[in-house]
């Protein structure tokens, strides 16, 4: 059985972050995001000033500053769609590359342009990542609730979170059983020999990896039942209850406006 | 090791503002809408069943085959989704796991969501739905074949928005992001499509009730199976025209004169995202974008009451 916690990004801690409103949590996470999508290409000083409240934000969790520099190379993959970005037809050459049939041509405007992004995606990957560190996730899908997400979603996003665990462990199941059964090729062998000898290839596994999809797929809509029916015997009526209400509290308010003054002066800064 | 990031969710930083919430107006309205249907036709019982589907589909993205050269096949789910649970059930499911995957893991942003929504649930529902639809009453061939056709179509269309998207965001050239993109899915759907088909077939083998069911119940299949057909014709048809005259649409905006103005043109009705009378504002910007989500916005109501009133 995997533990519980093998999904989840919380880390339990004791700190003004942790404690904060979990509305004011995923507000500022947007407004933070949202904020750099608003800073015009090249507004170095206002970048460097979002770390600086990045990093604040950090200290303040108690997980240490570097906790989101740590986690924050994940979007790191997607910057190679950016990439095209630098032989940006508009600003003046720097340079001019021969690769292959193709000339190059990196630009100032260009590269300014590719460095805004790379460096708006990564400072706003580490505001979500905090968001997910220091909420516990129940929590979050509640704000959103009272930030007026329909009901239907949020409670189907509590379902999906309560049972990935769950069906998780399922699919576990079944690769360790296919696993078992089956022996792995030798690397040496090439598809086409493998297609030809037994005609075992990549149809053959993926049919297989869709047998099992379609278990896991009956198992899924079977256990929705049960679960269906075991709430029905416990009371349910299509609300989700929650024993933890949450009332915003003066310093909830004085936080929320001062980060909100922070951000509002950070795009001033980014305009001058 | 438990989950690892199909290269199709978009973070933070790579969409421009207005793109991004005109894909947030685009999904806000048809997730919408999924909710007003499903309430009207399913009852509560249908909430846990959706979130337990959301949970499979997560899980699913796991099981994962060996094709070659160390790499895997991966399953996406959208399609499969769509053809078993209906499209509007498929909507919310799809729109559920992208939203734990953006919040919990950071696998696509925030602000990003209704794009990434767009590519990853509701294309795949009009695709998955519509093709299978369309070949309803027909044999088992024809219809795993559908499934199948529909499972990589979808992939393909999604790889296709995803590249627009960044085109439009000033954020890619359209001829290398294009071709990139689309080949990689091309390999990729595959995959997803074979999975798909066997998924069907051993579905369809041990609980055949659960599929014609759906195939009864269903009102209004007309419609998906015509935008799904469309979106498929667009990306069957636009996706080797496209990387065939890879910079067809830039030479035209240079051509025109447009690129030397500002950005790309499309979104010259606000030049340069602002308001003219606003300024260079951060305000300007934000209200530059929310006129734009609102004429999207309401651009899709227009179409979309007309369509219900032809339909009526």
């Amino acid at each position: 059985m995997m533990h519980v916690n093998a999904f989840d990004r919380f880390h339990e801690a004791d700190s003004r972050l942790h404690r904060l409103d979990p509305r004011v949590k995923v507000a500022l996470t947007v407004l933070f995001i949202l904020s750099n999508a608003l800073l015009p290409d090249g507004a170095w000083a206002a970048f460097g000033l979002a770390w600086i409240l990045l990093l604040w934000a950090n200290h303040l969790s108690n997980l240490g500053l570097d906790f989101t520099f740590r986690r924050s190379f994940l979007a790191l993959p997607f910057a190679l769609a950016a990439v095209s970005a630098i032989f940006s037809p508009l600003g003046n050459p720097l340079a001019k590359w021969r690769v292959g049939p193709f000339a190059l041509t990196p630009t100032d405007y260009g590269l300014v342009k590719f460095a805004s992004i790379l460096l708006r995606s990564w400072l706003s990957v580490q505001a979500a990542i905090l968001l997910a560190a220091v909420t516990q996730f129940p929590d979050m899908v509640h704000a959103f609730e009272h930030l007026r997400v329909p009901k239907i979603l949020t409670t189907i996003v509590a379902f999906l979170y309560r049972y990935l665990f769950v069906l998780t462990d399922e699919a576990m199941r079944l690769l360790r059983a296919r696993d078992a059964r089956s022996a792995t090729l030798p690397p040496s062998v090439s598809l086409l020999q493998k297609w030809g000898r037994n005609k075992r290839g990549v149809a053959w596994r993926a049919k297989v990896t869709g047998n099992m999809a379609g278990q896991l797929f009956l198992r899924s809509y079977e256990r929705s039942d049960r679960i269906y029916n075991a709430m029905l015997a416990r009371g349910y009526t299509g609300q989700l209850r929650t024993l933890r209400p949450h009332v915003m509290k003066p310093g909830d308010w004085l936080f929320a406006a001062l980060a909100f003054g922070s951000l509002l002066l950070l795009q001033l800064i980014g305009r001058l | 090791m438990y989950f690892s990031p199909a290269p199709l969710h978009i973070p933070d930083g790579f969409l421009n503002l207005v793109i991004s919430l005109i894909f947030w107006a685009l999904t806000a309205v048809t997730v919408g809408a999924a909710i007003s249907k499903t309430n009207q036709s399913l009852g509560e019982k249908q909430i846990p069943l959706m979130g337990v589907m959301a949970a499979f589909i997560f899980a699913a993205q796991m099981l994962n085959f060996p094709v070659a050269g160390g790499t895997s096949g991966h399953f996406l789910g959208g399609a499969l989704a769509a053809i078993v649970l209906g499209p509007w059930a498929a909507v919310l499911v799809m729109t559920a796991v992208i939203a734990v995957q953006g919040l919990l893991f950071q696998d696509g942003g925030l602000l990003a969501m209704g794009a990434n929504i767009f590519n990853m649930g509701l294309l795949t529902a009009a695709v998955g739905y519509g093709l299978y639809r369309a070949a309803a009453g027909l044999g088992k061939g024809a219809r795993y074949a559908a499934a199948g056709a529909a499972a990589w179509i979808a992939v393909m269309a999604a790889a296709l928005t995803t590249s627009l998207q960044l085109w439009l965001s000033g954020t890619s050239r359209l001829q290398i992001v294009l071709p990139a993109m689309l080949g990689v899915h091309a390999l990729i759907g595959i995959g997803e499509a074979l999975i798909t088909v066997a998924a069907l077939a051993f579905i369809e083998q041990t609980r055949p009730d659960l599929l014609s069911e759906k195939a009864t119940t269903e009102k209004g299949g007309r419609g998906w199976v015509v935008g799904g057909a469309l979106v498929s014709l667009i990306a069957v048809l636009l996706s080797p025209l496209a990387s065939a005259h890879p910079d067809g649409l830039e030479r035209v905006a240079e051509n025109m004169g447009f690129l030397h103005l500002e950005q790309s043109a499309p979104y010259q009705i606000l030049p340069g995202y602002t308001i003219p009378f606003l300024g260079e504002t951060p305000l300007s910007t934000i209200v530059a974008g929310a006129v734009g989500a609102a004429v999207v916005l309401g651009l899709v109501v227009v179409i979309g009451t007309s369509l219900k009133k032809k339909s009526a």
